[in-house]
Parts: C-alpha cells; sequence; structure tokens
C-alpha cells in the first residue's frame, strides 16, 4: 500500500465518504437513472437531491447526538422529543380554513412564529431536563434519556388529543416541502445549523472544551471547565435539533403522530454517529462524519426500497448492510483482512 | 548478593514514530540483589520496562532468562514466565473491589462446584495485604481508597505472585515514609529469598538505602552499571544529566511577609468526611506548607479552598472579600490555582496535545468566546516546554505518550500559564527527576518572591523545612498546628505524629 494511500485512509471521513459513494454508484449501476439531476419547473429534481432532503431531519439529530456522545453521553430520547416538538407545532397552529365573502383564508389558533417559538422552547424543555438528570441527579444517560424516550410520547399523545393533528395552513408547509433557488429548503436549514454549529466548534474554545471533557471529565473540571454546564447546554442543543426536525417532519407530512413521528430515529442517528467516526466513549467526534453517516442510512432505506425488497425483511436487510459496513470502517478488521491476505500472498 | 544472571538484556533498541525511546540498552538482574534503574524523565526506564515484560515488542535486542531467550508477548506472558511487575501508572480495575484486584486470574475456587470461593479469596488477599502491614477492608471497591493504597495493593498483587524477577516502576512516588519502610522490609524478605528486584525511583536516599546496583540511563543510550558502594550521589547525578550537576537544594531566603494583607483566610472550613472546621491564613507573597501523613486531610482542605468538593461548613474570604464556590471555575476566576495530586484521573487529559493541556486552565478562564489564536496558543506551550524542559516530541503529541514526569510538568505548565495569585501544590514534583525538581522548586520560589502566594502539600519534611515559611501540619482531619519555616524536621514530625 503506498504512504499516500495509508495517509489518505488515515483521514476520520475516509472510510464514511467511501462508504457513500460505493452505496451510491451500486445504486446508479442497478438502476441506471438513479445519478440523473433534472430541471423542471424552476426546481432541482432526483434521487440525490430527495435522500438528501428526506435525510435532513437524521442529520439535524445526528449533529446533536454527536455533541451529547462527544461528552460520554447519550440521548435516546430525540424521537420522543421530535414527536412532542411536532404536536405542539401542529395543535398551536391547528388551522383551519374560514370562507369569508367568499374568499378563503387560512386562520392559525396563534401566529405561526409563536408556534414554531413553542415547540421549539417545549424541545429546549425536555433538553434541560435530560441534562439535568445526568448531570445534577448523577444518572447513566441512557437510563436519564430512557424516561423521556417513554413518557415523551405519552406526553405528545396527551397534548395531541390522542389523535394525529392535521395542519391546515399552507404557509407552514414551506418549510418542509418549499424550494428556495431552486433546492428544498431543509437543505439550508440543514447547511446553515451545520455552519453555525462548525463556527461554534472552531472559531470558539467550545470543540477544545468538548474534547477535554469528553476524554476526562474530572480534569476538565479541575483545569476550570465548566464541564456540568457545557453538558447541559448540549443536551439542550440536541433536544433543539430534535425539536428542528419535528417541525420539519410535521410540514412535510402536513399533520403530527404522536404516535409514529420520528419512531426508532435514536437508533438511527446513534448509528449515523457512530457510521461518521465518532467513538462512543467519548473525547473523539466528528461533526462531518456524522453527516454523511445520516446520508449512508437515508441511502440504505432508499436503496431498499427502490429495489423493492419487501418491508417485512427491510429491518434484515438494513442490519446486514450496517454490519458490512462497520466491519468496513473497523480498523481492526481490516487489519486482520490484510494479514489473511498477506499470508495467502506468502503461500502462493 | 550472589552472581548469577536471572534476566538478562542486551542491545535493546526500541523507536517510536522515529524516535529512540531507546538505544542499544543493556541490563542484568542478579539472584537475590535490588537494582535501581536510574535516569530523568523520559530518558527510558518505563519503556525499558515495557520491553522487559511484553508491554511493547523491542526493535533490536534479546532478552534471556537464566540463559534461555525470551520474548514475552503480552504481561500475562511474563508473569507465566517468572516476571511479576507494577507499572508506573496503577493499572488496575478501579471498580472492582480491593481483593479481586489482587487475587485476579487466580481465585479459590470450591471444590466441586468450581464457582468462586469467595470469604476464602477476601481472607487471601487480606493476608497478603497484611504482609505490607495494611489492615483494610479488602472487601471495598479500590476506587473508594486514595491513589498511595492503590499503589500498595498494586505491590501486593505483584509480590503475592511467586516470581524469580520483581519489577517496581516508581512505586513509592505517592507513598509516606512509612509505607516506604514497609515496602522496603517485603523487598529485603523476597532478595533474601533469592529474588531478582528492579526498582525505579527519583528519590536518592531510597536508591542508596535498599539497592546494590545502579544502571543509568540517559536519553534512551546506555551509560553504565555500578555497584551502589562505589558511586557516590554526585558521580550518580552526573551520570544521570550527563554534566556537572550541584545539587544546591533551594533554598527560601526569608522574605518578611507578616505584615503583608492576607490574600486568602478561610475559618472554620469544613466538610463531613473531610476535614473538621480549620482556619488558614496565606498572605501575599508567602509559601505555606502543609504537611502531615497520609489520609490526614491535607488533599481534602486544598480541594475545599478550590471548589472541588463542597465546604459544608465555614467561609472562605479573598482579600476579605467573602466567596463560595461551587465550581474550581469560580476559585479559578479569582486567581487560585491547584495542582491536583492525581496526575492520571485528575491532572492530564490524555489524548489532547501537549499545546491543548498546557492552555487549556487558562482557556477555561478566558471563557468560549475568547479563544487563543493557534498562534498564542504554540507561543505559550513553546515557551513552558523550555522553562520546565518538558520532553516531548512535538508540541502537538499527545500528553499520554509522554513520560511520567513530563506529563507532571505538563500539569504544572497548565497552572504557571494561568498566572494565579495562590498556587496550591499537592504533590508537585511527584515522579520529577532531581534535576528537574531543583529547576522547579526554584522557579516557583522565584513567583513567590513576585508576590505569588503558594500553598504547598508535601510529603517530604526536610523540603517542606527547607521552602516554607509557615508550616500547617494536620493529623485525623483537623489542623494540628502551625510551625514558622526553618523548624526542625523533628519539631514537624513531632506534630505530624502527635507526640510533641
Ligand atoms: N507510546 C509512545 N509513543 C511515543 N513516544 C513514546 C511512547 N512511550 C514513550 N515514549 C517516549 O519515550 C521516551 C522515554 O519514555 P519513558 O516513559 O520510558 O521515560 P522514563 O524514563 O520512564 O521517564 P519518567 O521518569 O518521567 O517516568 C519519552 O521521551 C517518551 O515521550
Ligand atoms: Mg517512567
Amino acid at each position: 500500500m503506498s504512504a499516500r494511500f495509508k495517509q489518505l485512509s488515515g483521514h476520520t471521513l475516509f472510510w464514511p465518504l467511501l462508504t457513500l459513494a460505493l452505496l451510491l454508484v451500486a445504486n446508479g449501476i442497478f438502476n441506471p437513472g438513479f445519478l440523473a439531476l433534472q430541471w423542471r419547473e424552476g426546481h432541482l429534481y432526483g434521487n440525490l437531491i430527495d435522500i438528501v432532503n428526506r435525510a435532513a431531519p437524521l442529520i439535524l439529530v445526528s449533529i446533536g447526538m454527536t455533541l451529547v456522545i462527544a461528552v460520554r453521553g447519550l440521548d435516546i430520547s430525540v424521537g420522543a422529543v421530535l414527536a412532542i416538538s411536532a404536536t405542539v407545532a401542529a395543535w398551536m397552529i391547528g388551522g383551519a380554513l374560514v370562507v369569508d365573502h367568499g374568499v378563503t383564508t387560512a386562520v392559525t389558533r396563534l401566529p405561526m412564529p409563536v408556534a414554531i417559538a413553542g415547540a421549539l422552547g417545549v424541545a429546549l424543555a425536555c433538553g434541560l431536563w435530560n441534562g439535568l438528570l445526568v448531570v445534577r441527579a448523577g444518572m447513566q444517560p441512557i437510563i436519564a434519556t430512557l424516561i423521556l424516550m417513554v413518557a415523551g410520547r405519552g406526553l405528545a399523545q396527551l397534548i395531541g388529543g390522542g389523535q394525529i393533528l392535521t395542519i391546515y395552513y399552507p404557509p407552514y408547509f414551506y418549510l418542509g416541502n418549499g424550494f428556495l433557488l431552486g433546492l428544498p429548503f431543509t437543505l439550508f436549514v440543514v447547511a446553515a445549523i451545520y455552519a453555525l454549529t462548525h463556527v461554534a466548534l472552531n472559531r470558539t474554545a467550545l470543540g477544545l472544551f468538548i474534547r477535554a471533557i469528553g476524554v476526562n471529565p474530572v480534569a476538565s473540571r479541575v483545569a476550570g471547565i465548566r464541564a456540568r454546564l457545557i453538558t447541559i447546554g448540549l443536551y439542550m442543543f440536541c433536544a433543539l435539533m430534535a425539536g428542528v426536525a419535528g417541525l420539519i417532519v410535521s410540514s412535510n407530512v402536513k399533520s403530527a403522530d404522536a404516535n409514529n413521528a420520528g419512531q426508532l430515529l435514536e437508533l438511527d442517528a446513534i448509528l449515523a454517529v457512530t457510521l461518521g467516526g465518532t467513538l462512543l466513549t467519548g473525547g473523539r467526534f466528528s461533526l462531518a462524519g456524522s453527516v454523511v453517516g445520516a446520508l449512508i442510512i437515508q441511502t440504505l432505506t432508499s436503496t431498499i426500497y427502490s429495489v423493492g425488497i419487501p418491508p417485512q425483511v427491510n429491518m434484515v436487510v438494513k442490519a446486514m448492510l450496517v454490519f458490512a459496513v462497520m466491519l468496513l470502517q473497523s480498523a481492526e478488521f481490516r487489519t486482520t483482512v490484510r494479514g489473511w491476505l498477506v499470508r495467502t500472498e506468502r503461500r502462493a | 548478593m550472589s552472581d548469577t544472571a536471572i534476566l538478562q538484556a542486551s542491545g535493546i533498541g526500541k523507536r517510536y514514530a522515529g524516535v529512540a525511546a531507546l538505544h542499544d540498552v543493556q541490563l542484568t538482574l542478579r539472584a537475590g540483589e535490588v537494582h535501581a534503574l536510574m535516569g530523568q524523565n523520559g530518558a527510558g526506564k518505563s519503556t525499558l520496562i515495557k520491553v522487559l515484560t511484553g508491554v511493547v515488542a523491542p526493535d533490536d535486542g534479546t532478552i534471556a532468562l537464566v540463559g534461555e531467550p525470551i520474548a514475552p508477548r503480552s504481561p500475562a506472558d511474563a508473569q507465566r514466565l517468572g516476571i511479576s511487575t507494577v507499572y508506573q501508572e496503577v493499572n488496575l480495575c478501579p471498580n472492582l473491589s480491593v481483593a479481586e484486584n489482587i487475587c485476579a486470574g487466580r481465585f479459590a475456587r470450591r471444590r466441586w462446584t468450581r464457582t468462586i470461593h469467595w470469604s476464602r479469596v477476601h481472607e487471601e488477599a487480606a493476608a497478603i495485604m497484611r504482609r505490607l502491614d495494611l489492615d483494610i477492608d479488602v472487601t471495598r471497591s479500590l476506587s473508594s481508597y486514595p491513589v498511595a493504597i492503590q499503589q500498595m495493593v498494586a505491590i501486593a498483587r505483584a509480590v503475592s505472585v511467586s516470581a524469580r524477577v520483581l519489577i517496581l516502576d516508581e512505586p513509592t512516588s505517592s507513598l509516606d515514609e512509612d509505607e516506604v519502610r514497609q515496602l522496603f522490609a517485603v523487598m529485603r524478605t523476597l532478595r533474601e529469598q533469592g529474588m531478582a528486584i528492579l526498582f525505579v525511583t527519583h528519590f536518592l536516599d531510597q536508591v542508596y538505602a535498599i539497592c546494590d546496583r545502579i544502571t543509568v540511563l540517559r536519553n534512551g543510550g546506555f551509560v553504565g552499571e555500578y555497584r551502589t558502594s562505589e558511586l557516590p550521589q554526585a558521580a550518580l547525578i552526573s551520570a544521570m544529566v550527563g554534566r556537572e550537576f550541584a545539587l544546591t537544594g533551594t533554598d527560601r531566603q526569608a522574605v518578611p511577609t507578616g505584615e503583608a494583607a492576607p490574600l486568602l483566610t478561610a475559618q472554620g472550613l469544613g466538610r463531613r468526611g473531610g476535614v473538621w472546621p480549620t482556619d488558614l491564613q496565606i498572605r501575599r507573597g508567602e509559601v505555606l506548607g502543609l504537611g502531615g501523613l497520609l489520609g490526614s486531610g491535607r488533599t481534602e482542605l486544598a480541594r475545599l479552598l478550590f471548589g472541588l468538593d463542597p465546604a459544608d461548613a465555614g467561609v472562605i474570604a479573598i482579600d476579605g472579600d467573602e466567596r463560595r464556590w461551587r465550581a474550581p471555575a469560580e476559585a479559578i476566576a479569582h486567581g487560585i490555582a491547584l495542582c491536583p495530586e492525581e496526575r492520571k484521573t485528575e491532572g492530564i487529559v490524555a489524548e489532547l496535545s501537549v499545546r491543548e493541556n498546557i492552555v487549556l486552565a487558562l482557556q477555561a478562564r478566558l471563557g468560549l468566546r475568547r479563544y487563543l489564536s493557534r498562534a498564542q496558543q504554540n507561543e505559550i506551550a513553546q515557551r513552558f516546554v523550555e522553562l520546565l524542559g518538558i520532553k516531548t516530541a512535538s508540541i502537538e503529541t499527545p500528553v499520554g505518550l509522554l513520560s511520567g514526569g513530563n506529563q507532571q510538568k505538563v500539569v504544572l505548565a497548565r497552572w504557571l500559564v494561568t498566572e494565579p495569585r495562590l498556587l496550591m501544590l499537592d504533590e508537585p514534583t511527584r515522579g520529577i527527576d532531581i534535576a528537574a525538581k531543583q529547576e522547579i522548586m526554584s522557579e516557583i520560589l522565584k513567583l513567590a518572591r513576585q508576590g505569588m502566594a503558594v500553598l504547598f502539600i508535601s510529603a517530604e519534611i526536610d523540603e517542606l523545612v527547607r521552602v516554607c515559611d509557615r508550616i500547617a501540619v494536620m493529623r485525623e482531619r483537623r489542623k494540628a498546628g502551625e510551625l514558622v519555616g526553618g523548624s526542625s524536621e523533628h519539631a514537624v514530625l513531632d506534630l505530624i505524629a502527635g507526640t510533641a
């Protein structure tokens, strides 16, 4: 192996990107139209755009999850928080079509900005709750967030009165379905949040502090880093991301389903973060890696649907693919394989 | 002392990323001897030990055990061959009980069911600990004991297996005199039984107290093997440092600080289970020593002053204003620094670079937004690497890869960078070699002359007496009294032991 390749493959993003590229190429081979992009009615269409668009909620949640995991935490309540945020937004907007003197106008229960702020506020409160349980009560993150994961959906049901809430307010649909400059609006949301997070991590000391806390929380506190405050803040950020994802999802499907919105999202997010090269033990993380990880997962899902695998075996196929991807990305596994290859070469 | 070589290593070489940590090193351990391995921080002592015990594979050289070539692949492998080791970084399982740690891998089992016979395991472990004169509850988790006890547990584990070679890498760095005496008693017994013992320490008096031969390393190279009786202390130091080096001692020219206004005053400061309510006063430019036995409450008092543990009684006043710390960050904001006792758990952030570790406390004090530029970070790190003589390939090397003593210097640098008004040092020179120690102490005393207050915790009474203006002594978690600097060591010892 050349030194160049070694250097390249040592980069955190190398294996996730390679995986994604392989998946896309495989799709392109089996389905020649897959990689094509079209310009229609002033919008860009195509499978690739579709994948990124659909991945938006997962990408956002993965960004939040990355930072929580980086400080040795975990948040398995993101799916429930997404449902809560979606329900709160749907309930606050509500919406009805009113015919007044022959003109139909959409009216809302509360103004849309209030509804959005309300939903995000509730999400932040959820994050604060998680953070306090972990930091103040000293609970294991998985248990602490399990509480909200279980109770959160009940809460969402309560808000929604046990029903799927339908939204009748077209301006709200723009968030999940609109286009800006020919591209889906969600892309801009994701890009903006990613850029802000990136700047916060690299232009302030936040990135340094997060890595320090992840590697050695005790020493970080002794060094004067407000480890507890930062940790609570990151749980809140993660919940906020789930909240934004909830807005996108509810806007996209024009309703909020407390029971099914964001189902199993926590697992996909953890998977995306891991695929992206972030260590679950804390300290080492890659924001870009998590985005690629989320794209890998969405591509997998799309592939499974487009190939026409029956829904019953869907999860099994996904699990097998994930297994293969994780093996490919495991440094130990690659070393072992290299060992086999070298040995066979010698024998030959 | 017989002359049969038990363990013989020759031509040992080991390179890390192109830098030679060891180069053509030889070592001969004979039956029934205690052999000191000496050298400055980063000289390659721990690396040689890791090579001998299969933690890392050497690039060159051979190892022979009683004439047979060996190549241990892991510490367990070395153990099977009869080489028992205590590494510099205690690597036991903190969550397991003391007994589990001591007996791991060789639990007593019930005759028929083959299940672990816990009561027997506990008895055995307690018996092993008693050999080191330690009567502790072996069923409690290891992490519930201070580092010194953990160190003793590691030693107990190593000496309890029947081995031909025992290797101890700085086992005494966190021990008090009494424990050291106990350890030496055990080492002498083992020596009489014909065991070969390799002993690393930075305390010269310990070398002369127990070692028969000395091997000296310098910069990864072999300097020589000597009989202790034929190598005077000055010659040993020159061999380690590579030039004439005079141990001048770091005497303190007493500065009259009696009139200076107190910087920090603690009144009735205490915490249940930590220290009883204690009064303490530190003035600007003063070096206040804090003496006492292990577990006497020295460390606990410093932690209260720093806000690392919340106080449940008493008040702290800085410049006369009452303060209550909720986190160390608040104490740091008022110019207080604490270089903690436990380097590995409370000091270094192993995976971060030397640069990041050095600027960490300063950056934390500056906050999130005033992020030091890369150029500023480099400048600070470079300056302190030079000032304290930190041996590292580059300032981007992860701190965890540095030698123990150099890690300690990094933690010290981190606090000096913040230019504190009160610097609390809990055993700051632990694991630091004798030459570097002298330089570091004189640097700290220089800062004190410029007005920095120092709280200096040390188990070395001669050092306390030499450098401090005042010495407070802790006994059984209370302040037993205060002495002026320059008091006799005897007076301090009496106060520590409560026999005054
Ligand atoms: N895993 C590693 N990777 C890179 N360099 C290493 C590694 N381990 C040790 N070194 C380097 O090898 C040199 C020797 O280190 P070693 O730990 O053997 O020193 P030492 O003599 O035990 O010092 P001390 O008295 O401080 O414990 C050091 O410069 C250290 O930075
Ligand atoms: Mg060492």
